[in-house]
């Protein structure tokens, strides 16, 4: 963990505008599941401003390796063999280190391991799907896995999924919780999907989308392409928890 | 023309989906080895203070069906009203309570339930004491953006009505949707997505 005082004041406000509406009905998910009511808008209180911190502890030497932490047969996962790394950091562009990074994915033949997939892609017998990473002072975190397939998806009569990671992270505070889902450079299929395209600004899709990062890539080995995360900014405490009227 | 304030923008929001627990809760779902234990599982041991209790429900859609693929995560205080964080100024919290809890909807049921116990009173950020709370988070396919709630006791009448947040609801005909009725050590909280009881979310 880092050395830095903890920060305790009240996070930005959520830009409503910014992120995706609860109703969005090409989505048709979203019909029955969006909340119509007005949200009860106030500051953060104190259940808001803490939240639940994780240890270097927790975290195994393969938890960040997903190409060899599921070895089924004792094999690697087949596919395309990347690192996806980059930075969590806040709305003020400052790392934020010790952040709990959750990812998790379809193979390399768009197919999930769960109970409810029914995709006729083959299982990976070396693949799980599931990794997980804390961040260092600088914010910093990486894992090696393999890209991920498209897939389709029982939407519209022909939609699919562009290949994609989902994200899950925990900043330091309980309003910062956030997941996403990180889109790759360059696919086409980003802009035709009904999920992305619930983001109202393309800047915003723009933001999920990992670039190609050929610094970083390991010749002879694998790609890279580089995704950084931003959670909430916070406040500096000197005006905060005043009384109201004040 | 100013100067750039040169803030970032949060990044937006994506469902988690219908296959969430492979990331959050991999064991349950079937993927074992991995990680030894699905975080958020247990939030007390033996020496955890306070009064045990069930915190258990449902979250149901717009044609009252529960949902079977969600994720709930829940944060709250210890039984003296503090938050076991970094964040948390005012003292130490419990250190054998986590305050945090993760559940997925059961598969068939779409039941959750927390093992944990029931947190102090905490102040608001006016100094005034709120009621005692548990503070939800949901997500699942269909939710472009994670839910937060708030779950208050049902025992906790006096409390609850001098409650800071509470007390900011314009119709107070929705209050109860936050307040869990008690049965034995177990504490219901349903929560409706839409409809006539939809519950109320927090922008927050």
């Amino acid at each position: 963990m880092s050395n830095v005082v903890p920060e305790t004041g009240g996070f930005f406000n959520r830009d409503r505008k910014w992120q995706p509406p609860a109703y969005f009905p090409d989505y048709k998910t979203t019909i029955l599941r969006s909340p119509r009511k007005a949200l009860l808008s106030l500051n953060n209180t104190l259940g808001e401003m803490t939240g639940p911190v994780f240890g270097h502890g927790i975290i195994g030497e393969l938890d960040n390796d997903l190409i060899n932490n599921f070895p089924g047969d004792g094999g690697a996962a087949i596919g395309q063999r990347i690192i996806v790394h980059g930075r969590v950091l806040d709305e003020r562009n400052r790392p934020v280190p010790g952040a709990l990074v959750e990812v998790w994915q379809a193979n390399a033949s768009g197919r999930y391991r769960h109970r409810n997939e029914g995709y006729q892609a083959p299982l990976d017998p070396n693949f799980g799907g599931c990794g997980r990473v804390i961040t260092d002072d600088d914010g910093a975190y990486s894992f090696l896995t393999i890209k991920p397939g498209a897939y389709p998806w029982p939407n519209g009569v022909n939609d699919w999924r562009p290949a994609h990671i989902h994200f899950s992270i925990f900043g330091h505070g309980f309003a910062q919780r956030l997941i996403t889902q990180m889109y790759f450079e360059g696919d086409p299929m980003i802009w035709n999907c009904p999920i992305v395209r619930s983001i109202p600004d393309d800047d915003g899709i723009r933001q999920l989308t990992a670039a190609l990062d050929m610094e970083s890539t390991v010749p002879m080995d694998c790609l890279a392409y580089k995704f950084d995360v931003v959670l909430r900014g916070r406040r500096s405490t000197p005006f905060e928890n005043r009384l109201e009227g004040n | 023309m100013a100067q750039r304030l040169g803030y970032l923008k949060e990044s937006p929001s994506q469902t988690a989906g219908p296959y969430v627990h492979i990331g959050c809760t991999p064991n349950f779902c079937g993927i074992e080895g991995i990680f030894p234990v699905d975080l958020g599982a247990s939030m007390v041991n033996d020496k955890t203070r306070g009064e045990r209790i069930t915190v258990t429900g449902r979250i149901f859609d717009g044609f009252d069906a529960p949902l079977r693929d969600a994720l709930v995560e829940i944060w709250q205080a210890d039984c003296n009203g503090l938050y076991n964080s970094p964040s948390e100024t005012r003292g130490s919290a419990d250190p054998n309570f986590t305050g945090w809890g993760r559940s997925p909807t059961d598969l068939e049921s779409g039941v959750y339930a927390f093992e944990t116990i029931k947190p102090g009173r905490v102040p608001f950020y006016d100094g005034r004491l709120q009621a005692p709370h548990i503070t939800f988070w949901i997500v699942a396919r269909g939710i472009n953006i994670g839910l937060h709630t708030r779950m208050y006791f049902g025992d906790e009448a006096a409390a609850n009505a001098e409650d800071p947040l509470l007390a900011r609801v314009e119709h107070k005909v929705r209050v109860p949707t936050l307040i869990a009725p008690r049965e034995g050590d177990t504490y219901t909280f349903d929560i409706r997505l839409q409809g006539e009881n939809e519950t109320i979310f927090l922008d927050i």
